[in-house]
């Protein structure tokens, strides 16, 4: 897993991408550009979000479906459990006040 | 030069003109047979009658089913227009069966929102603050 998994978080393009799918799943390749451009002043062509879209796509971050005529895409945060795995988190409420 | 008329394709004009002006709300401004079947149909808004038309167009020609088709899936609306409330247009029509790819959403200066026109095509529409 691993490799395919961190080069698609290592861009901050692809992570703000996953912001907003993150704010709303479903959707289509237009609104995620009309959010990059509009909302965060991302100048990219949308051949350029679509290939940054096939990269968090082949990590499985992000899912593709059709319903009817349209594309729509879902975020699927799924594979970052590999990272806490990998490197677990502690299980306690309250990490600074940890009285012993 | 000024923007008089544009034009959009549709895959049936009767159907267009019944969506364009019952459920869109613009008035039919032009109606010309022209050929065999297809006709010169125009609509206006209902704001500004002496306004920029909209050519409901036939789709007959080869090339347009395969340029809406890769439009379409991927949310790439033909055609812009701009509405007082965004939000209300979307309840509005939501209400009559239109079916949105892109429910509003607040995008930096304007609010955005995109629906299928049933004719083929996405449109999008959108409010600016004033």
């Amino acid at each position: 897993m691993a490799d395919d998994l961190f080069k698609a978080l290592a861009d901050p393009t692809r992570r703000t991408i996953l912001d907003e799918l993150a704010e709303q799943s479903g959707q289509t390749l237009f609104e995620i550009c009309g959010r990059l451009s509009m909302k965060h002043q991302l100048g990219i062509s949308r051949q350029g979000v679509s290939q940054h879209l096939a990269v968090l796509e082949a990590a499985g971050l992000v899912e593709t479906r059709r319903e009817g005529r349209y594309k729509f895409h879902d975020l699927n945060t799924a594979p970052l459990r590999h990272i806490a795995e990998r490197w677990p988190v502690p299980d306690t409420s309250g990490p600074e006040e940890s009285t012993s | 030069m000024k923007i008089h008329l544009t034009s959009i394709f549709v895959d049936d004009q009767a159907k267009a003109e019944h969506f364009y002006t019952e459920v869109l709300g613009f008035v039919k401004k032009h109606d010309v047979p022209v050929g065999e079947k297809d006709r010169w149909l125009t609509v206006v808004s209902p704001d500004e009658p002496g306004g920029t038309e909209l050519l409901l167009e036939p789709a007959g020609h080869p090339a347009v089913k395969p340029y809406r088709d890769t439009l379409v899936a991927d949310g790439i609306p033909l055609a812009q227009f701009a509405v007082d409330d965004v939000r209300a247009e979307y309840e509005r029509l939501r209400a009559l069966g239109v079916v949105f790819t892109q429910e509003p959403v607040e995008m930096g200066p304007v609010t955005t929102a995109v629906f299928d026109d049933t004719c083929g095509n996405l449109i999008q529409i959108a409010t600016k603050p004033e």
